[in-house]
């Protein structure tokens, strides 16, 4: 099928030529160029992601999974290839392990809903303290809907998990352990191997917020031994929208449906109606069609490039980003573990981060401020809300000087 | 004799007019900012938060002689420049002459891009929440 055909990729890791596939990198902000370090929060597009969305509207656009005709029947082909591509690049068991949704939030809230099925009052249920506020709510709403306990692993100064305390909150009430694979907010990469293994010697499932991991990390879910992964195609160089839900068939099988509709189901009357078959028993009416085709062809433009080739490049940015930060006076970084990504989370003494942020703004840097959907984090260090600057495989030590000098210009005016 | 909301709002336009760059608006912003009378502490409550602001506003409002007082406080700077701003045009003025206020010189002093609703500075519900204040006023008056 010619579709995704038009992938050409560097195959050679060359920051300058990766840059080129990215049209929107080289649009000005304010009148400078822009320095986009707000790739935590989501990834820009490069152009061979951007073809693949023009070629599937202008080509191949139909419903799926229903048409007898040929548009159709090209659609589900690419809309299912799709989904060998996240099961490959997850490394899941089954195809219909994957579940794609319309992101993170989206995948754990279908897990969530369906444990409400299979909680009772006095289960336990264990979340980081690093997690955003999409990986408490749901828990949250689940507790009051079923009478089961929230509990919390407590994080340390450094921004890193207490695993004695994870440790001595696992009981034979513990039925769910949910954490996020790396901290959005502080970047901080969960020891999850470890975490998975010990709520598996209580009989717990484990669900990973991969949202973060995704843009840097190839995760394994079978080596893994993960009960669900979650991850947003939006941060890895896909389209906002859509996402994917990796569940063990096992666990999927015992969970309920998420949302009634089309697509869902097998056969309908009004006496009855039974549920189609996995995956499709959750993806409730059309789904977003280009979405998953396009989270496709992101999936493999990042492979192309390749997640070793990637993080060691993000791991230079960030230790050279560290270090010209830390020059600067009364600059406080917020996270400090070992084991972290290309995200840089730090204040600047006496300065209200939403002030920098503006200041970095005016100069055509963007970097995200305020709590990033982590308050209990921000109560933990007893800040308003921090300056995050995160980065992709497509940032330049170039780029790091600006945001240095902008920084230190911010500083100059507002103190 | 009160100087009406309309000369205040040219008078800052004057001066936002000798501006060259942003870099100069924003340095006076900011200086605005510092200036800005301190709304007594015991003021400075939950309840006197402006919703809708990433850093935080505290506004209080009292009457005076038919007319409204404002004194407000932010924990950002420039987000106290704006407050300073428009407190500087909606303070001393009578009720009826703030719900009726035009706000456009905002956008005329080159400071549009904090209306936007992704801004998450909050200037729209400053504006909001200051109005809303003459609006009680106004019903006491009558």
């Amino acid at each position: 099928m010619p579709l995704l055909s038009g992938l050409e990729i560097n195959a050679m890791f060359n920051v300058n030529d990766i840059r080129k596939d990215f049209p929107i990198l080289s649009r000005k902000v304010n009148g400078k160029p822009l320095v986009y370090l707000d790739n935590a929060a989501t990834s820009q597009t490069p152009q061979q992601v951007i073809d693949v969305i023009v070629d599937y509207y202008s080509n191949y656009n139909a419903n799926i999974h229903r048409g007898v005709h040929t548009l159709s029947q090209e659609a589900t082909d690419l809309y299912e290839q799709a989904r060998l591509k996240v099961q490959a690049h997850f490394n899941a068991k089954f195809s219909h392990e994957i579940i794609l949704t319309s992101g993170t939030t989206d995948s754990i809230n279908l897990v969530a809903n369906g444990f409400s099925a299979l909680l009772k009052k006095g289960d336990e249920i264990i979340v980081s303290a690093l997690e955003h506020h999409s990986n408490i709510v749901p828990w949250q709403m689940l507790c009051d809907r079923t009478g089961a306990i929230l509990k919390v692993i407590p994080m340390n100064e450094a921004g890193e998990l207490v695993m004695d305390i994870y440790d001595s909150l696992l009981s034979e009430k513990t039925k769910l352990v949910f954490t996020n694979h790396i901290s959005n907010a502080l970047g901080t990469i969960n020891p999850i191997e470890y975490i998975i293994e010990k709520a598996h010697g209580v009989g717990a499932a484990v669900l990973i917020d991969g949202a973060q991991s995704c843009p840097h990390i190839k995760p394994d879910v079978q080596a893994l031994d993960v009960d669900f992964y979650v991850a947003s195609a939006h941060k890895m160089c896909g389209p906002t929208g859509v996402g994917m839900l990796y569940g063990k068939e096992e666990w999927l099988k015992k969970l309920p449906p998420y949302q009634g509709g089309g697509e869902m189901i097998a056969e309908v009357s009004f006496e009855k109606t039974t549920y189609a078959d996995l995956p499709h028993k959750f993806e409730a009416g059309t789904p977003n069609i280009a979405g998953g085709i396009v989270f496709g062809a992101a999936i493999d433009y990042m492979n192309a490039i390749g997640f070793d080739a990637i993080a060691a490049y993000e791991n230079e940015l960030l230790d050279y980003a560290t270090k010209q930060l830390l020059e600067i006076e009364g600059l406080k970084i917020y996270g400090t573990s070992k084991n972290k990504t290309s995200v840089i989370s730090f204040n600047l003494e006496g300065v209200h981060p939403y002030d920098v942020g503006t200041i970095l703004d005016k100069l055509g840097v963007a970097v995200r401020t305020g709590h990033h959907c982590a308050q209990p984090i921000m109560e933990f260090y007893k800040i308003p809300g921090t300056i995050r600057a995160s980065f992709a495989f497509y940032n330049t030590k170039e780029e790091v000087d600006v945001l240095v000098a902008s920084v230190k210009k911010a500083k100059m005016m507002l103190s | 004799m009160i100087v009406s909301i309309e000369d205040i709002q040219n008078e800052i336009i004057d001066e936002f007019s000798m501006f060259e760059d942003w870099e100069e608006r924003y340095q006076y912003m900011i200086d605005l900012g510092k200036d800005l009378p301190l709304i007594d502490d015991q003021y400075k409550t939950d309840s006197n938060i402006i919703k809708g602001c990433q850093s935080k506003v505290w506004v209080h409002a009292e009457m005076k002689d038919d007319q409204i007082e404002f004194t407000a406080d932010s924990d950002a700077i420039i987000t106290k420049g704006i407050i300073a701003i428009l407190i500087r045009t909606f303070s001393n003025q009578h009720p009826k002459d703030i719900i009726n206020a035009d706000t456009g010189f905002i956008d005329e002093i080159g400071l549009k891009e904090h209306l936007s609703a992704t801004r998450a500075n909050g200037l729209v519900s400053m504006i909001k929440q200051l109005k809303l204040y003459a609006v009680a006023y106004q019903t006491q008056l009558k």
